[in-house]
């Protein structure tokens, strides 16, 4: 598996930190509730189509990423900077 | 039919012409008391333990493929009660001893072998943290033995303890741990749970459910609708798009486990030994197979394949602990769907739709758990009340923080465990 | 026997080599198969389960039944290697697996003679009674028996590696139509790798007798390689199976690069290589297998395929048999008649059970028949023909079988393509786009004529060339033979007796059909329950048979049967070129601090694994015999007088920036915008989800700038967490975050003296009262800018002293020789341990991810007048309830004096048992200063149990203690010597 960071170029997935799904980027205020912590926490779509998954190019440049994938065919549509979508969707 | 000795001598006289199917085909009807949808190991232990145990055979099981096709049939075998929480450990404690029953209980020869279990260790705080879990064991009833640099030697002469990167310390030694033929304990639950009148259906996919002021009455099928009273979900990786089906979410993500099979080879490896720096763990199979794992590919996927980093961390794990096996050959790697959860145990209650139960969330641990699994779903099925073995495997655990059980204390990242 | 004036070896050399024993001459180019065959040794092996005499099958690595043991040297022995790709060389010593005593007379070939009690899943129905005797009797039975050859039982010290490639256009398979492939894409410029499994590029050209643009084919393809070989742009990668088609292009590939040679015992060149080839396209030209037909006895040795025969005929200069008989279902196999008879072989007849067939040459046809059984144990000897009018018998010592051809599809399933059925052929062929980046060309398209692959492998390169934004050249393809596939499907003659699908596993037709009756009726089900295509070749020969055999017991078609999976790798490869490079300490990088070198070589330090780094567990002195008096003496030094200990390994942050402060206010539990520049706090860490994750001193070096200091463990997590944070969470903040854990050496300079041992160093000594407990700032060690730190992990009057890790050996042996002037010395990780736990400090034992900042009674640590990670999660009501276990002191009150870490606390009388624990211990260490044990643990109710007696049981290490629970600060409750 290859993933292509923005910042260096087309990468071997062993310097690629998986985290997990990217609504991790919405972090609910401290008062938001129940739900919406255990949402951001430990619910998950988990579809089996396209996702936008949270990556580190920690064996690299140290970027997070943003990585819509299909995680049936592991086909990959877009890498974006985690800090470009954030400040976009600010 | 009861199997033998003597029947197997019987029918090999008279041309084996005697053999007849191992599970009936029938036609799914049109209402059960209870459906159990996934013909996965925990969904046929669960007909077997509901007729058995319930007395209830107005049941039945939808596989939306062939019998015993997921998790069951694509895993390492391996079968222990090693587990330190509380919560987990009398679980798996509860599940031992079922597998210690299973043939007599099933008639069918599941090969469960108790070649004992090494967990290796390799500091002072890895063997601590063993010791822990050890003593817990114990406590549980369990057995464990913490065995010494010498004492892991006199059982695994073969590893490499002069060389290797991380020094053997010892290891923690399950005896009453060991293996099973994975597809034999599949296909065991279904004859029994076929002979004792659940019907189970096969090449049937659950489409939609039928729920009414949020109580489930039936499913959808590819094969007509069928009606139920109470429904329960055993599909592990797929535990999302079901419970999707029913309207709501579940604390899971999907991952790939891959695990690989070397050629036949003259026994080498007797126990199974596990590898406490390098996620690997490893034991050979009865017809001399190499059988061995590691980590999870560490990505989401519904694929049930994986790619070459653990493939080759693997295989560098064996050679840096056990370089006497670097001649076999790796024959076959598969993958399998893991519903990791956010604490790596599992998930066995109610769902928040009426009638509508769940079992789930297995991590990579689901094989050893088959006969509890279904022995204490059924107990939740047929009496609406946990076993007590599965009170702390509530679905609002994690909302609430009470009876988290994060054996590997890696936190709320589900694919940490 | 050899024939005179054919095949590609070289005559004029000769090679000797043994098999079991015996001496055999060979010649360059040769197999061990084809030299055996040569040598007229047809019984080279003995089957799975019935141990069956076995010949050779094949030409190719789809080889069954012909599985060696190569011995170099004793603990050098490759198992299960396929005669029919292992290369002779001279000095080559094979021997013949799963037989004892010998080959010839096998004894558990009775196994043969039970053969009816052994069917398909026997072992599921019995072996169940008495229930102890699986493990004592009968499963060691059948393990002895299982596993065909055997690992010499030494350590493998043969070198092995892994390299990667990376290329414009991987062509996988060098036949016609790879060979046309990788050419054209070669003259238009792309880079170009060619793997092929054989030593000898050019795939059934080789073996074949047609001409080639008018040359012998073998010699086209010669001069194709000759021409690709001289092209920069071109990488021939021979012996090399690609093994696994992975995601984004990436391909797995194993290289056999000594297998061929004689290389002796220290020879340093890698003696296999797995390589990770990167293409942007790829095109598959794989070729096809060709398949048996079932009929009984049909595994006898001298039963070959009808391609492998024309192989060793026209490749090696081989006739396996005197009198040779062909049975066949197609045309294609008539040209082994052809080639046989062209070189004065003796064909006895040739069987075709297409009632059409017509004869190819002036040879013996019996058309509308079928061979429905064979006669001859160790070597075949006749075979019976069944004709309309009757049943025949034909003495022949060698059959050519021939049942049609089987694309290699393996590689487009890895990534869960499934093949599609075409009658036409009677087999699978790949299902396009199975592979992104993948065409699929030639036979394995179940494209099989030569013509027909070159244009296939011409328009593959074309298309790949285009998306590549190349244009191909243009080309005239060769002019080659471009015959019609006819064949007719056969795949099990009816018959008594047991007819052979898979032959190294003995699967028979009898066993799918008996799977079919007891309802394995799933193709998945059948093989699993038979282990049909499970043996070391993958089913390659027998999975499409075994596929249609079941379709025919259950009454479908073969597409709505189905197809098993077939999965990476394409054939098996060694662990040891799969993890090549991690024996011995290869495994993990090390890790070493700069006083490292002192403490080893001049101090004989006992070093421990802390993760990558290693650490001195002490520095032994002359006299001491067991660790333990050396770790008591080295508390010693830092309680009396003064230690050093080396903390390098610690991580270590640097924070930059004006939002250095919101960044540390959000990751800590705790403030730290109130820090005053020149100062260090203690910091909390947790994660998201509330439990702790880290802790560790983070000092204010200026208004905008920190540097943190993480546990060693948790260095790279800390790392990553606060990029995720400034990245992902907060990217709007002026906050840079950068790893210097390796720039930086830092010792601990601890006790009494410590102050007294700096001054004697520092460029400007330290004034009394003038650098209080937590200061933190720069200073001079002889010249050098450094960094001091006034933290304390002993409690003791402390400092941390860090200088540019250039600078780290040399101040390390000036600080331990100083610190031995005044009565201390070095400490190592195990006094570091006994003084923390005297103190009552955590480290990862106790947070050890599953414990809270309320665990700890540190809950007072979360600011209330700030958000932070894991605050919201940590307020949880399961986190902060009451009967939580908490964060304790231990002691031993009782007889025995021992604690143990790992042992679990129990009301004192209580039994110890699962539901009666009330806690555990994390840490013990013996204390020289108290002259007890002290630990520290968890207990349900934490400190309101303070004075309470308990007991503590570690059944494992057989103590049991009466211990009381206390605050966890054992030495120096108040804090007087930290501050003094």
């Amino acid at each position: 598996m290859r993933l292509r960071c923005p910042i260096c170029g087309s990468r071997d997935r062993r310097e690629f930190y998986y985290q997990g799904a990217a609504v991790m980027l919405d972090r609910p205020a401290p008062d938001a509730g129940e739900a919406a912590w255990d949402d951001y926490l430990h619910l998950r779509e988990n579809s089996a189509g396209d996702v936008d998954e949270l990556w580190s190019h920690d064996g690299g440049c140290g970027a997070w990423l943003v990585v819509t994938r299909n995680v049936s065919t592991h086909e990959i549509k877009a890498v974006r900077l985690a800090s470009d979508v954030k400040e976009a969707s600010a | 039919m009861r199997f033998s000795g003597l029947q197997v001598l019987k029918e090999g006289l008279t041309g084996n012409k005697g053999w007849g199917p191992h599970w009936r085909d029938p036609e799914p009807k049109s209402e059960y008391d209870i459906i159990i949808i996934g013909g996965g190991g925990h969904g046929l232990a669960t007909a077997h333990y509901l007729a058995k145990e319930h007395g209830l055979t107005n049941v039945a099981v939808l596989e939306r493929g062939y019998l015993g096709g997921g998790n069951v049939g694509r895993n390492t075998t391996i079968v222990r009660a090693n587990y330190m929480l509380p919560g987990n450990s009398e679980f798996y404690s509860h599940s031992l001893k079922l597998w210690e029953g299973l043939e007599e209980d099933l008639n069918y020869n599941v090969m469960h072998s108790q070649r004992g279990i090494i967990n290796l260790f390799h500091s002072d705080g890895q063997r601590d943290a063993f010791a822990r879990r050890g003593n817990q064991m114990i406590n549980q009833g369990d057995d464990a033995i913490l065995l010494d640099t010498d004492g892991v030697r006199q059982h695994l002469p073969y590893l490499d303890f002069k060389q290797t990167r991380f020094p053997i310390y010892g290891g923690l030694y399950h005896p009453r741990g060991g293996s099973a033929r994975h597809d034999a304990v599949a296909w065991g639950f279904a004859r029994s749970a076929s002979q004792r009148g659940v019907d189970l259906i096969q090449n049937c996919e659950v489409t939609g459910f039928d729920i009414v002021d949020g109580v489930v009455r039936g499913v959808q099928t590819s094969r007509g609708p069928i009606r139920a009273k109470k429904i329960g979900m055993a599909v592990a990786g797929r535990t999302s798009q079901v419970a999707e089906m029913a309207g709501f979410r579940v604390p899971i993500e999907s991952h790939v486990l891959q695990a690989f099979v070397t050629e036949g080879l003259k026994p080498v490896i007797d126990h199974v030994v596990t590898y406490g720096m390098g996620h690997f763990y490893i034991s050979q199979s009865d017809k001399g197979g190499l059988v061995f794992g590691g980590d999870l590919d560490m990505y989401a996927s519904y694929a049930a394949r994986g790619n070459l980093p653990i493939v080759e961390h693997v295989s560098e794990a064996a050679m840096t602990l056990m370089p006497v096996i670097g001649k076999a050959k790796m024959l076959r790697s598969w993958g399998g769907i893991m519903d990791m959860s956010p604490d790596g145990s599992f998930i066995m209650d109610k769902s928040p739709i009426d009638g509508l139960y769940i079992n789930c969330g297995w991590c990579y641990g689901g094989f050893k758990a088959t006969p509890a699994s279904g022995h204490t779903f059924a107990h939740l099925l047929a009496t609406d009340q946990p076993h007590p073995t599965t009170i702390r495997h509530r679905l609002d655990r994690f909302r609430t923080g009470r009876g988290v059980m994060d054996e590997e204390a890696t936190g709320s990242q589900h694919n940490l465990h | 026997m050899r024939l005179s004036g054919k095949g590609l070896i070289d005559r004029s050399q000769n090679l000797s080599f043994q098999f079991d024993g015996h001496t055999y001459r060979a010649h360059p180019g040769d197999t061990l198969a084809s030299a055996l065959l040569a040598n007229d040794i047809h019984l080279v092996g003995r089957s799975f389960k019935y141990h069956r005499p076995r010949g050779i099958l094949t030409a190719g690595s789809e080889e069954p039944n012909a599985l060696v043991s190569v011995v170099r040297r004793r603990g050098a022995i490759d198992p299960n290697v396929r005669a029919t790709v292992q290369e002779v060389y001279d000095g080559l010593t094979a021997r013949s697996q799963n037989a004892w005593p010998s080959l010839s007379f096998d004894a558990m070939a009775i196994n043969d003679l039970a053969a009816p009690f052994l069917g398909a899943g026997f072992y599921y129905k019995t072996f169940m009674w008495p229930r102890a005797f699986w493990e004592k009797l009968y499963e060691p039975v059948i393990r002895r028996a299982a596993g065909l050859g055997a690992l010499s039982g030494e350590r493998d010290e043969d070198p092995y590696e892994k390299a990667y490639a990376f290329c414009d256009l991987l062509v996988i398979g060098s036949g016609p139509a790879g060979l046309m492939a990788a050419l054209t894409a070669a003259e238009a410029g792309a880079d170009v790798i060619l793997a092929d499994e054989d030593h000898v590029m050019g795939g059934r050209l080789n073996a074949e007798t047609h001409e080639v643009a008018g040359q012998a084919s073998a010699d086209w393809a010669a001069d194709t390689i000759a021409r690709l070989s001289k092209m920069d742009n071109v990488r021939l990668m021979p012996r090399t199976t690609v093994t696994g088609a992975y995601d984004q292009g990436t391909f797995g590939a194993l290289e056999r690069v000594t297998h061929h040679q004689n290389v002796p015992v220290d020879h340093a060149c890698a003696r296999e290589t797995f390589w990770r080839i990167v293409a942007k396209r790829s095109v598959l030209a794989a070729g096809s297998i060709e398949r048996p037909i079932a009929f009984q006895n049909n595994d006898r040795p001298g039963i070959m395929m009808a391609s492998a025969v024309r192989t060793y005929l026209n490749r090696y200069g081989v006739a396996p048999g005197g009198a040779i008989t062909l049975f066949a279902n197609n045309d294609d196999a008539h040209r082994t008649a052809v080639d046989l008879q062209d070189a004065g072989a003796d064909v006895v007849a040739v069987i075709d059970s297409r009632t059409d067939a017509k004869a190819q040459g002036d040879y013996r046809l019996i058309h509308g028949a079928q061979v429905c059984g064979a006669s001859g144990r160790k070597a075949l000897e006749a075979i019976t023909v069944r004709t309309p009018k009757g049943e025949m018998a034909i003495k022949t010592d060698c059959l050519a079988v021939s049942g049609g051809w089987n694309p290699s599809v393996h590689l487009t399933c890895h990534m869960n393509g499934r093949p599609t059925w075409n009658s036409a052929i009677a087999s699978f062929v790949p299902t396009p786009g199975a592979i992104p980046g993948m065409a699929t060309v030639g036979a394995c398209n179940g494209t099989f004529s030569t013509a027909a692959c070159f244009a296939e492998g011409y328009a593959a390169a074309k298309d790949a060339l285009k998306e590549l934004g190349l244009t191909a050249p243009d080309m005239v393809l060769p002019d080659a033979e471009d015959s019609a596939t006819r064949v007719s499907a056969l795949w099990a003659v009816e018959g008594k007796g047991r007819a052979w699908l898979d032959f190294q596993n003995d699967v028979t037709v009898k066993d799918v059909k008996q799977a079919a009756r007891e309802n394995f009726r799933s193709v998945e089900h059948m093989k699993r329950y038979t282990t049909q295509g499970m043996a070391t070749d993958q089913g390659k020969s027998s999975n499409v048979a075994a596929l249609a055999v079941l379709a025919d017991a259950t009454g479908r078609g073969i597409p709505e049967t189905g197809t098993t999976t077939f999965r990476p790798p394409y054939s098996p490869v060694a662990l040891a070129a799969l993890g090549a490079g991690a024996k011995g300490k290869g495994f993990a990088p090390e890790r070493k601090t700069t006083s490292h070198a002192a403490s080893t070589q001049d101090m004989d330090a006992p070093m421990i694994e802390a993760g990558l780094w290693y650490r001195p567990s002490y520095f032994p002195k002359s006299g001491e015999r067991t660790w333990r008096q050396s770790c008591d003496r080295e508390v010693g030094y830092v309680r009396e007088a003064v230690g050093v200990c080396d903390v390098s390994t610690l991580g270590k942050i640097d924070i930059q920036g004006p939002d250095a402060s919101k960044l540390l206010d959000f990751v800590y539990t705790n403030m730290f915008s109130t820090l005053k520049v020149g100062r260090v706090r203690y910091g909390l860490m947790l994660r998201e989800d509330g439990n702790i994750m880290d802790d560790g001193t983070t000092a204010r070096l200026g208004e905008t700038h920190y540097v943190m200091t993480t546990t060693t463990a948790a260095a790279g997590p800390v790392m990553r967490h606060l990029e995720f944070v400034t990245q992902a969470l907060h990217p709007e903040w002026d906050v840079r975050i950068m790893s210097v854990t390796e720039q930086w050496a830092q010792f601990a300079v601890a006790g009494p003296q410590s102050r007294a041992l700096l001054n004697d160093l520092l460029d400007a000594p330290l004034a009394e009262g003038a650098f209080p407990f937590i200061a933190c700032g720069p200073v001079q060690v002889h010249g050098i800018p450094a960094r001091l730190f006034r933290i304390s992990f002993s409690g003791e009057h402390a400092y941390e002293l860090a200088v540019p890790s250039r600078y780290g050996d040399s101040l390390f042996r000036l600080l331990v020789a100083r610190a031995e002037a005044l009565g201390g010395g070095a400490y190592g990780m195990e006094a570091l341990n006994v003084l923390r736990i005297e103190k009552g400090f955590i480290t990862h034992s106790e947070i050890d991810g599953r414990v809270t900042a309320f665990d700890l009674g540190m809950e007072r640590m979360i600011s209330a007048k700030k958000d932070c990670i894991g605050k919201t999660m940590a307020a949880r009501p399961g986190l902060v309830e009451r009967d939580r276990q908490r964060f304790v002191g231990i002691k031993p009150v009782g007889e025995v004096k021992q604690l143990t870490a790992g042992a679990h606390i129990f009301l004192d009388g209580a039994f110890a048992t699962a539901e009666n624990s009330k806690g555990y211990i994390t840490s013990v260490g013996y204390s020289p200063t108290l002259g007890h044990y002290v630990g520290l643990g968890f207990v349900e109710g934490g400190a309101s149990r303070e004075g309470e007696v308990m007991k503590m049981v570690d059944h494992l290490r057989g103590v049991e203690a009466q211990v009381e629970i206390c605050d966890p600060v054992f030495f120096d409750p108040d804090g007087e010597k930290v501050r003094g």
